[in-house]
């Protein structure tokens, strides 16, 4: 598979794969890494957010 | 049968079809929808609640990033169920082949027909991106997990 990197676009067999995610209340979030001789050369991310913002209307008595 | 005091639901979901304007509004072209944006902050930024519209101040920047963000896709129109209204992004907002790497942990989403105005801002674990793809996929469109409710 190629990848984008820093370097240009590189076979996935020429570099280290790294993967991590967690998951928490308000997001699921996954990434993967790419690593060539100890540099970075590529990280995306993919973030499931759970939930939104909320905003409670309410009325006055009279 | 009797009589609640309440905010109607009716009401909240009008609000996000811009039906109500109990001050000095704006005049619209067309009933179109609005074009919504989605610019992203570092760490160290304080875009909040008391955020009123989008600023470039320490929005990321790096290569492949366009300042202002990226365009949200609204597809389906707000909606209420129970007492609340909501309205969540169609499609997931996607900043491809970036590189972003000051950390970065918000999102503003703001209305850029309507002067850049601020609508909500959405937090999340600090990230960088290398030559990479940064995807927010969006919550389900409901009363419970909607991106942006009133309830």
């Amino acid at each position: 598979m190629i990848v984008t990197t820093t370097k240009g676009d590189m076979d996935d067999s020429l570099l280290e794969k790294r993967e991590g995610s967690i998951d928490n209340d308000t997001e699921a979030t996954g990434w993967v890494e790419y690593w060539l001789d100890g540099e970075l050369v590529h990280r995306s991310v993919n973030m499931v957010l759970k939930r939104g913002v909320f905003a409670e209307g309410e009325t006055q008595a009279i | 049968m009797a009589n609640t005091q309440a905010m109607c639901t009716s009401f909240k979901g009008e609000l996000l079809v811009g039906h109500h304007n109990f001050g000095t509004g704006v005049t619209r072209g067309s009933t179109a929808a609005d074009t919504f944006k989605a610019a992203l902050y570092v760490d160290t930024a304080t875009v909040n609640a008391t955020t009123t519209a989008y600023s470039a101040t320490n929005e990321v920047s790096g290569t492949g990033y366009t300042a202002g963000g990226a365009t949200v896709t609204f597809g389906t129109a707000p909606s209420t169920s129970g007492t609340t209204a909501f309205v969540t992004p169609s499609a997931s907002i996607a900043y491809t082949t970036v590189t972003l790497t000051t950390a970065f942990n918000a999102v503003l989403i703001y209305n850029s027909t309507q002067s850049n105005k601020a609508v909500s801002v959405h937090t999340f674990g600090s990230q960088t991106v290398t030559a990479g793809t940064f995807t927010l996929t969006m919550p389900v469109n409901d009363a419970s997990t909607g991106l942006i409710r009133i309830a």
